[in-house]
């Protein structure tokens, strides 16, 4: 199991070591600072092996987390156990920095000694955790509330406390998409898939128990007739999933037998579900660059979006990042429409559209001067990365929930209202440069980048509020 | 408020004010000072000089100063010891505090302190905890015995900790039952004879309802313990398959691993013919692909680990080919181990797509992955023969970029497909010669040489070629320069009349003004091979080479099967078993996959190839062009050398004895080692050939009849009088690949016995039981049960004196016994011993002679084949028989479980009833008792 965990900042120097097992040693912490932080060559593997030690290790920011055994232990474990680690810290006092570390480091030792014992992670929800570790003392306690929190901490329903309370009972859908696409230089669809997040974001009161459908074939298959008649209702196809994985609180062995996703959620934002598919993507936009070596100091960019979508639907805050190489001394733009601008720091040329209506076609051009440079290392033409918000959801995944509160009315069948943010796709330049989309999870927005030669991948994003 | 300030703190005579601090009468003041240390131990200062003052401030309401201290204690009970047992009064008080929270941390930090004297006082608190009312001392109490374990288990065992534990497998609380099992799983680990945790069908049953319930890490700690289940039969492994697969849903990915761990292992059990096993496999690809998506750390393990499922059973991911393509953003560790994947996936249907992305690779930045990829480009030739031509013409476009590293590696993998195909790509020869200058790396410049001599009749000016890189003779790697002298010596017996100069100028280089003992003798090789007879070099050099096979760098079968059984541990990741990275008796616990059950394929499955691949496709690797052995292949392969017989044997034995004596004699002399009976040779053997040759074909037609080798009689071990009552006599002995002892337990005493495990010491060979000793009723008085316990060889290691002592500890009910015996070596001569003549006379000449150890074996009176074929029962391999004089000299392999090569001479005359046994092996320290084994099994 975990022996130790050490978190450093960007000079090696340690910031937080907790030490678990007796066979690791205080030179642990020094080795892994020489063997990977300090390492010549840059650290080519997430996990290290060190005179016998095994070392894991993530990165946030400029901090190092590193966990550090000398058995064979789950490495997945350890690995979704950082990860967790990154979550609960960002939970109670915000992003991961040094400045944040050092001064919380006594809350981080505490949780450190409460969610992994002896090396075993221990329940680690923020829900849970925030009712006894609270950094005021938990003197005031009466023993109703001490034996409502260790059931909670080790019951079933870890992830949230009893007798939460709202005025108003609110549940917030968001479908996250984003679409990786891979593509010929004849522009033929190699390969296409949506990966889609299911985030929610409860403000119920009590135990409410929900129920969750979704416009899956093999649901709509199990459902029999009376499902069907729903989404015959709304219009909507159904769609193949390849496959999902679901949050904790979701009962799997009911999701296996019945395809029903059902559940008390976390109070609060969580990710509920993850899905991919693979089959009948619809790809909102393509993005068409060209790209011409006038010289050796010169370049010339043309980029062409086009919206791929029925005229009477609306894309939003589209945003086209077009990378530029590390030489460049200057940029001219010119764009049809929206606004576009050089950002040196960033070395990328950002133009922003405020909304495009389906069917529609936009252009921007650029000319680009370069330093001359002796360089021999060649740029790697990084993807065109686009963002936007459309209101569909590339896959076609449609969601309807049921909420039932304990002790309040129940909720009935709610249809969601259906909003959603699209893809954006590409199509090959004759020049060879390729782009394509990719969104970010957590962004509302799909991306779209400049590529290699001869082919173009994106991963366009979709998005849907509720 | 912030706390960062506390780091800040470097002042001297900090300690001193800290002190003062920390014994201030206000609280705030208190909980300040504590901070500051808490920071200062963190940054590596050494504050345990503060000891009792912050010891002090443990007796407090504040439960945040109490983390603190309890902090500190941990970090520095150990170093002060006698100190350390004035916490214990306010550890006890607070396990009977009312708030639950706090009995949970005393007993959780009491657990951390490795103090003797607090250990034997935390006894009672942790019996008290382990039946509290409230579940989160009960989950925290379930650790405990296993930190306690840690620190003495002798005194977990005492204080009857273990039963505890095993009770809370069944409480109604599901994170205690998965804390529980996690602490057993540990402490079973040390013990791995022990049945600590005795899973039988009603256990499990409690395990997988309690999956459902409990917390992320308990689903994993409960899947890791199921996976050391053994179900026993086809049907309860199903019905734990179903129970188990909803769990490929969870989020968290490490869930999902072990959940395929658990899938794999039973699966093995499943009969392929059910509907099921079908669906099991359906089910698995698409959580597999998911794991792609997680985060980079977490599909760098989902990739190492779907690499070991790929080679285990292909068929779940053959259509997802294109998930493993690399995306731009990867990092880099992901982008490589992808590409392995993509070349372990690549077939006939997917090779076009496959060979573009990898095209498109070979023009990325990162250097090593652009290496990666051409070289996998090169494998796919090798591996699929139709795309085999769009890989060379992919290779010569990415030659024509002139990119230095890439043209180099190009031209490493194009060496390669040459020896897949000969005869079929050499018109590319040109384009490569066009790139000599620009080599620069060893390996690549070791390449073009091989094509270069290989080729040599077709390349006009290819004396010209190794002329030039014969100037810096001397600044070349040896592995270039070793190829150079063989390209040399190709060339010129390919065009004798133009290259004398040449390679007398190589040879002389070589032999004269090398310090290189390898190149100096491959140099005299070739000059007396050229001297004596240059129609034999001519065969001999030039002999036609075995092709390469298409799968390299696949892990061997039961590593391979091993490791299944380690999904989502690190030694997943490293493609290594944990006794390979972990030190001490743990996790060092062999694990293999379930025999199949219930199949049609019969007993023999587990151990096989992947299912669908005929055994005849045994792959194997590449050897490396340059390497000393690859290049003897090249060297001896091939038709019979039909030299003239008995001359060359007559070379006086000067200075060059090996060369002259013994190895030419070797080689070509006697002519029975030149009729190698592989399938690369012809099987009309000449005429010249000796009569060893009949008998040496007699040898190997033997070989597989008989299965077991020599068992010696059963003596006893442990007498009676030294072991209560209990006498234990036994024997070594080793049927078919499978090491055993065979046993018989005699209760000699006057009360029934049970209970029986066995467990050995360290040893030298690793000896290991591969099961627990059962004896499955209770010995009554005067009864004696014979016992065959399956060994293995994958235990701790450690060097005994003598060699073979075997140290072994026997527990019943009434005591534990220990005794110590020899084991016969023999029974660690494995099946594959039989070592390839050529490589037999490279490691005779490769071992020192300091190495070779002369043995008498007296009063034998078996003639040289009723030797060769009693040995050959034992797994001791006569590779060849010759005539000498009258005597007869077998020449014999024999291979240890460990990999420790051992080769023999024995000579025997007929008229003589001793023979002389000559033996040289790299760890001479074994010779000795090689030699007893000898004598063992000759005179048995």
């Amino acid at each position: 199991m975990i022996g130790g965990l050490f978190i450093y900042n960007h000079k090696g120097e340690v910031l937080i070591s907790r030490v678990y097992r007796d066979d690791i040693g205080r030179n642990a912490v020094d080795a892994f600072r020489v063997n990977v932080i300090h390492a010549r060559q840059q650290v080519r593997s997430p996990v290290t092996n060190i005179a016998r030690t095994s070392f894991f290790h993530v990165k946030r920011s400029n901090i190092w987390l590193a966990a550090v055994t000398k058995q064979n232990v789950n490495a997945a474990m350890v690995f979704e156990f950082l990860y967790k680690m990154c979550d609960v810290m960002t939970a109670y006092f915000g992003k991961i920095s040094e400045e944040n570390i050092k001064n919380n480091f006594v809350l981080i030792y505490e949780l450190l000694d409460e969610i992994l014992d002896f090396g075993y992670p221990q329940n680690s929800e923020t829900g849970a955790l925030k009712t006894f570790i609270t950094q005021q003392g938990i003197k005031s306690q009466t023993k109703e509330e001490q034996s409502q929190i260790t059931s909670q901490v080790t019951g079933q329903i870890g992830w949230r406390r009893e007798g939460i309370k709202y005025r108003r009972n609110e549940l917030f859908l968001d479908v996250l998409e984003s679409v990786n696409l891979l593509m010929s230089p004849q522009g033929q669809v190699l390969s296409a898939h949506v990966s889609g997040r299911v985030v929610m974001k409860s403000y119920l009161s009590g135990m409410p128990e929900c129920k969750f459908g979704m416009n899956d074939k093999i649901v709509i298959e199990k459902q029999g007739k009376g499902t069907a008649d729903e989404t015959g209702k709304s219009g909507k196809q159904s769609i193949a999933i390849d496959d999902c994985t679901f949050h904790q609180c979701v009962r799997l062995s009911k999701f296996d037998s019945e395809r029903s996703i059902s559940f008390i959620p976390p109070d609060g934002e969580f990710e509920l579900m993850r899905y991919r598919t693979t089959k009948d993507i619809i790809l909102p936009f393509r993005v068409i660059p060209l790209v011409r070596e006038v010289g050796r100091t010169k370049l010339e960019v043309k980029v062409v979006i086009k919206s791929n979508f029925k005229p009477s639907l609306l894309a939003q805050k589209i945003e086209v990042r077009i990378p530029t190489p590390l030489n460049t001394s200057g940029v001219q733009v010119i764009c049809m429409k929206g606004k576009a601008k050089y950002k040196a720091s960033e070395n990328a040329i950002v133009w922003k559209i405020k909304r495009m209506a389906g069917m529609k076609e936009s252009q921007i051009s650029a000319e680009i001067e370069l330093l001359p440079t002796n360089d021999k290392k060649k740029w790697a033409r990084p993807p065109i990365s686009m963002n936007f918000e459309v209101p569909f959801a590339p896959s076609g995944l449609k969601v309807q929930s049921r909420v039932d509160v304990r002790g309040t009315h129940p909720m009935p069948w709610r249809e969601e209202d259906e909003k959603g943010t699209g893809a954006a796709d590409t199509v090959s330049s004759p020049s060879g440069w390729s782009e394509s989309c990719t969104e970010k999870p957590g962004g509302d927005i799909g991306r779209c980048h400049l590529g290699r030669q001869d082919d173009r991948r994106g991963w366009p994003g979709g998005h849907e509020h509720t | 408020m912030t706390d960062s300030k506390y780091f800040t703190t470097t002042k001297k005579g900090e300690i001193f004010e800290l002190k003062a601090e920390l014994n201030s009468d206000k609280k705030e003041k208190k909980k300040e000072a504590v901070k500051k240390v808490i920071a200062s131990m963190t940054v590596g200062k050494d504050v345990s000089a503060l000891f009792p003052d912050v010891v002090n401030c443990m007796q407090t309401d504040n439960l945040e100063l109490k983390k603190l201290v309890y902090l500190y204690l941990m970090n520095y009970a150990k170093s002060q010891p006698d100190m350390a047992i004035m916490a214990v009064n306010t550890f006890v008080k607070d396990c009977e505090d009312p708030n639950p929270l706090i009995r949970a941390l005393a007993v959780r930090t009491m657990g951390c302190i490795r103090v003797d004297k607090i250990t034997e006082y935390l006894c009672e608190p942790l019996r008290k905890c382990l039946k509290d009312e409230d579940p989160y001392v009960r989950k925290t109490a379930a650790v405990c015995v296993a930190k306690l374990h840690d620190i003495n288990a002798q005194l977990v065992e005492d204080q009857g900790f273990l039963d505890t534990l095993k009770d809370l497998i069944s409480d109604s609380n599901p994170m205690v039952v998965a804390n529980a099992v996690a602490a057993l799983s540990e402490i079973a680990e040390s013990h791995p004879s022990s049945n600590l945790l005795d899973l039988n069908p009603q256990s499990i049953n409690k395990l997988l309802t309690a999956l459902n319930e409990c917390t992320e890490w308990g689903q994993i700690f409960i899947l890791d313990c199921l996976a050391n289940y053994m179900p026993k039969d086809d049907r309860e492994a199903q019905s734990i398959c179903e129970r188990v697969t909803p769990r490929l849903s969870h989020a968290n990915s490490a869930v999902v691993l072990s959940a395929v761990k658990v899938l794999m292992k039973f699966m093995e059990m499943l009969s392929k013919d059910l509907d099921y096993y079908g669906t099991l496999l359906k089910k698995l690809a698409p959580p597999l692909v998911t794991l792609l998506s997680a985060e980079p750390e977490l599909q760098y393990v989902a990739l190492r680990n779907i690499n070991l499922i790929v080679q285990k059973r292909p068929e779940i991911l053959k259509h997802e080919m294109k998930v493993f393509f690399v995306k731009y953003n990867d990092p880099i560790y992901v982008k490589l181990e992808k590409l392995d994947i993509m070349i372990r996936l690549a077939s006939q249907a997917n090779i076009a797509q496959v060979l573009a992305e990898l095209k498109e690779y070979a023009t990325e930045v990162d250097v090593d992955f652009v290496r990666k990829a051409v070289r996998a480009i090169g494998r796919c030739a090798i591996k699929v023969e139709q795309s085999a031509e769009r890989c060379v013409s992919t290779l010569l476009d990415l030659i024509q970029t002139k990119v230095n590293y890439v043209v180099q590696e190009a031209i490493v993998v194009i060496k390669d497909i040459f020896r897949k195909y000969p005869n079929k790509y050499e018109s590319v020869i040109a384009t490569l010669c066009e790139n000599l200058d620009s080599l620069d790396e060893p390996e690549a410049r070791a390449a073009m040489i091989w094509i270069v001599g290989e080729y040599a009749e077709r390349i006009d000016n290819a004396d010209e070629l190794l002329e030039s890189f014969l100037e810096g003779f001397h600044d070349e790697s040896t592995q270039v320069q070793l190829q150079l002298l063989t390209a040399i010596v190709k060339l010129f017996l390919k065009k004798p009349t133009e290259t004398q100069e040449l390679v007398q100028q190589v040879l002389s280089l070589a032999t004269q003004d090398s310090d290189n003992p390898d190149l100096r003798d491959r140099g005299y090789i070739y000059w007396r091979l050229l001297s004596t007879d240059p129609v034999a070099a001519k065969e001999v050099v030039l002999a036609e080479k075995p092709l390469i096979s298409e799968e390299t760098d696949l892990i061997e079968p039961t590593l391979l099967d091993e490791l299944i059984c380690y999904i989502g541990t690190l030694a997943s990741v490293y493609h290594k078993p944990p006794s390979a990275f972990v030190e001490g008796s743990r996790g060092v616990l062999h694990k293999g996959l379930p025999p199949r059950t219930g199949s049609i394929e019969g007993p023999e499955s587990p151990d096989t190839a992947p299912s669908g691949e005929p055994a005849a496709d045994q792959p194997s690797v590449i050897p490396t062009q340059g390497d000393l052995l690859g290049d003897l292949l090249n060297l001896d392969l091939g038709p019979p050398v039909t030299g003239p017989p008995m001359a060359t044997s007559t070379v006086p034995m000067g200075a060059v004895d090996l060369l002259g004596g013994g190895l030419d004699s070797l080689i070509g002399g006697s002519g029975s080692f030149t009729a190698a009976p592989s399938s690369t040779a012809p099987t009309n053997v000449g005429a010249p050939l000796g009569s060893g040759l009949g008998d040496l074909f007699d040898l190997t037609a033997g070989v597989g009849t008989l299965s077991g080798s020599y068992v010696a009689p059963k003596t006893v071990w442990l007498p009676a009088m030294k072991a209560k009552g209990l006498e234990i006599s036994g024997t070594f002995s080793r049927q078919v690949g499978s090491i055993s002892m065979d046993l018989v337990l005699t209760n000699k005493a006057l009360q029934v016995m049970s209970d029986f495990a066995i467990q050995f010491n360290r040893n030298s060979f690793g000896l290991a039981p591969a099961a627990p000793l059962q004896v499955h009723a209770p010995l009554a008085p005067n009864q004696s049960v014979e016992i065959s316990l399956p060994l293995n060889t994958v235990g701790s290691v450690m060097k005994m004196d003598p060699l073979n002592n075997l140290q072994v500890a026997v527990k019943n009910n009434i005591d534990v016994f220990y005794f110590s015996t020899l084991y016969p070596l023999h029974i660690l001569f494995v099946e594959d011993g039989k070592m390839e003549r050529q490589m037999f006379l490279a490691t005779w000449k490769d071992i020192p002679n300091e190495n070779e150890t002369q043995f008498q074996i007296k009063d034998c009176s078996l003639n040289a084949d009723a030797v060769s074929s009693k040995l050959q029962g034992s797994n001791i391999f006569t590779i060849a028989k010759r005539n000498v004089e009258g005597q007869d000299m077998l020449y014999q392999s024999l291979k240890l479980t460990n990999g420790i090569w051992v080769l023999a001479e024995l000579r025997i005359q007929p008229s003589n009833p001793s023979f002389m046994l000559s033996l040289k092996c790299r760890a001479p320290e074994v010779s000795q008792y090689i030699y007893q084994a000898y004598e063992t099994i000759l005179k048995n």
